[in-house]
C-alpha cells in the first residue's frame, strides 16, 4: 500500500519512475548489451567533460545555438509580417489563408535537399529550414489573434482619429499578445525540429557532423552525451518561451 | 437574399485570387527557367518536371521505394498504436497514475525526438529498423497521451450511474468508457500517424538505404533536379492521400459511436 504521504506528491513517484528507468538503463548497458552500442548513464555523465574537450565540439554547439536563435528571430519577424498582411484584410485572409494552410500541411522534410541545394551545406540552409518550420505557427496565431479583435475597438479608435500605426501599436498588438506567445511556443518547437533535422542531414561545422562521427566510430558514450546536451538545450529553450507565454497571458487576463 | 449573394460573390473573388496566385507562380517559374536562364540544376523547367512526374507514374519505378516506406510506416504505427493504447489505458485506470505519468510523457514529447535518430542508427543500422524505431517512438506519445486523456476524464457521474445500474467491468468498458473516450483516442491516433509518416520520411532523408526519402536525396546528390522535383511532388501527393484517408477513417469512427 502506498502511504498517503506519497499519494499527495505525484512528483515524488514521477522522480522514482525516472530513477528506475535510469537504473534499468545502467544495468542493461553494463551487463546485457554490447558496449559498442550503448553506454551506461553513469559513464555518459562522467565523460561529459571529455565530450567538451573534443576538438571543435564547443564551437559546433555554439553554431547550432546561433542557428536556432537566428532561425527563431527570423520566424517571428517573417511570421508577424505575413500574419499582419494577411490577417488585417478580411479579403486577403479569405484568399490566402487556404494557400498557407495547404503549404503548412505538406511534409516539409521532402524539400530538405532543396534547401541544401539553394543555401549550401553551411549554417544558412539550417536557418532557412528552421524558418520554414517556424514561421507558419506565428502566421496562424497572428491571423487568429487579429481576427478575434472586436471590430468596435477598431472603429472607435479610428473615430477618435488614431492613425494606422497607432491602431497597430495600441489596439492590435496588445490584443494579439496571448495568441502571439502561444504561436512563439509552437514556433520554437518547429525551429528546433527544422534546424536539428537539417543538422543531422548534412553538416560541416554544426553538431550533425559530430553525431555522424560518433555513430561511425561506435562511440555511444560521447553520442549519448551530445544528445543529452542538445536535449537539455531544447528543454531550456522550450521552457523560456513557455514561461514567457504564461507570464504574458496572465498579464492579458488581468 | 442579398447578403448571401454578396457572400457568394466574395467567395468567388477569393477563389479567383487563389487561382490567379497559383497561375502567376507557375508562369514565374516557367519564365525563370526559360527567359531568365536560371540554371536547370537549381530550378528545372516545370514542363520537364511534369514529364518526369508522368514517367514515374507510368513506369512504376516508385513501387520499390514506396513499398519500403509504407512497410516501415505500417510496422511503426502498429507498434506505436499497440503500446500507446495499452500503456495509456493502464495509466488512465487511476487518477494517481495519471498525475505521475502524464507530465512525464508530455515532457519527453516536448524534446525533439529526432535527436534519437543517430542513436537508433547506431543500435539498429541504416536499414528499415532504425526508421521503424524512430517512427514508433515519436508516434507513441500522442497516442498514449490522448488515450490517457480519453479514458481518464470520462465524467464520473456516467461511471457511477452505470455501476449503480449493475454494469460489469466489461459492460462498463464497452458501453460507457469506450464510447466516451473514442473520439479523443482517434484524434491521437491520427496525430500519431501523421508524425510517424513525417519522421520516417525524415529519417530516410538523413540516413538510409532505401525508401522515398532516400530516393529524393539520391536524386539531389546526382544533381538530377527535375526528377527530384517530380519525386517531391509524388511524396507530397502520397502524404496527402494517406492523411486524407486517415482523417476520413477518424471521422467515420467518430460517427459510428
Amino acid at each position: 500500500m502506498m502511504t498517503s504521504h506519497t499519494m499527495q506528491r505525484p512528483w515524488v513517484a514521477r522522480a522514482g519512475v525516472v530513477v528506475l528507468l535510469f537504473f534499468f538503463w545502467e544495468v542493461a548497458a553494463r551487463w546485457w548489451v554490447d558496449p559498442m552500442f550503448v553506454s551506461p548513464p553513469s559513464r555518459v555523465v562522467a565523460s561529459l567533460p571529455t565530450l567538451f574537450d573534443t576538438r571543435g565540439l564547443p564551437a559546433a554547439l555554439r553554431v547550432t545555438f546561433w542557428e536556432l536563435a537566428v532561425a527563431f528571430a527570423l520566424s517571428v519577424a517573417i511570421g508577424l509580417a505575413i500574419g499582419l498582411a494577411v490577417g488585417l484584410q478580411p479579403f486577403a485572409r479569405k484568399s490566402f489563408m487556404p494557400i498557407i494552410l495547404l503549404l503548412y500541411g505538406t511534409p516539409q522534410v521532402t524539400i530538405l535537399p532543396l534547401f541544401v541545394l539553394y543555401f549550401g551545406i553551411g549554417p544558412a540552409s539550417k536557418i532557412a529550414f528552421g524558418v520554414s518550420h517556424g514561421f507558419f505557427p506565428i502566421v496562424m496565431t497572428v491571423v487568429a489573434g487579429v481576427q478575434n479583435i472586436k471590430p468596435i475597438l477598431l472603429t472607435s479608435a479610428r473615430s477618435m482619429g488614431a492613425r494606422r500605426g497607432q491602431i497597430l501599436r495600441y489596439v492590435i498588438f496588445p490584443h494579439m499578445i496571448p495568441s502571439f506567445f502561444a504561436g512563439m511556443r509552437l514556433a520554437m518547437t518547429g525551429v528546433l525540429l527544422g534546424v536539428l533535422l537539417a543538422e543531422l542531414y548534412v553538416s560541416t561545422a554544426g553538431i550533425g557532423h559530430f553525431t555522424t562521427l560518433f555513430t561511425q566510430n561506435f562511440d555511444p558514450t560521447r553520442l549519448l552525451g551530445l544528445i543529452s546536451v542538445l536535449a537539455a538545450m531544447a528543454i531550456a529553450l522550450n521552457e523560456i518561451v513557455r514561461r514567457a507565454e504564461l507570464h504574458f497571458s496572465r498579464w492579458h487576463s488581468e | 437574399m442579398t447578403p448571401s449573394r454578396d457572400q457568394r460573390e466574395a467567395r468567388l473573388a477569393s477563389r479567383a485570387v487563389q487561382v490567379a496566385f497559383l497561375i502567376a507562380l507557375l508562369v514565374l517559374w516557367y519564365l525563370a527557367t526559360t527567359r531568365w536562364r536560371v540554371s536547370p540544376l537549381l530550378l528545372p523547367n516545370p514542363v520537364v518536371v511534369l514529364r518526369d512526374f508522368w514517367n514515374i507514374l507510368t513506369t512504376g519505378e516508385f513501387i520499390g521505394d514506396l513499398r519500403v516506406t509504407l512497410t516501415e510506416l505500417v510496422i511503426a504505427f502498429t507498434i506505436a498504436a499497440g503500446s500507446g493504447l495499452f500503456v495509456g489505458y493502464l495509466v488512465s485506470r487511476s487518477q494517481y497514475c495519471i498525475q505521475v505519468f502524464e507530465p512525464l510523457f508530455a515532457g519527453i514529447y516536448s524534446v525533439p525526438i529526432i535527436l534519437f535518430l543517430p542513436l537508433y542508427v547506431l543500435l539498429f543500422g541504416l536499414g528499415p529498423a532504425s526508421k521503424i524505431a524512430l517512427g514508433a517512438t515519436i508516434s507513441f506519445f500522442p497516442i498514449a497521451l490522448n488515450t490517457i486523456a480519453g479514458f481518464g476524464y470520462v465524467e464520473r457521474t456516467l461511471v457511477i450511474a452505470a455501476r449503480s445500474m449493475g454494469a460489469s467491468d466489461l459492460q462498463l468498458f464497452r458501453f460507457v468508457l469506450l464510447p466516451a473516450a473514442l473520439p479523443v483516442i482517434l484524434t491521437g491516433m491520427r496525430m500519431g500517424f501523421t508524425v510517424a509518416l513525417l519522421s520516417i520520411i525524415g529519417s530516410e532523408t538523413i540516413a538510409s538505404l532505401a525508401g522515398l526519402g532516400h530516393r529524393i536525396v539520391y536524386l539531389a546528390e546526382g544533381m538530377e533536379t527535375a526528377a527530384m522535383f517530380a519525386y517531391i511532388a509524388f511524396v507530397v501527393a502520397i502524404a496527402a492521400i494517406l492523411n486524407t484517408l486517415v482523417s476520413a477513417l477518424e471521422a467515420r469512427g467518430r460517427r459510428r459511436r
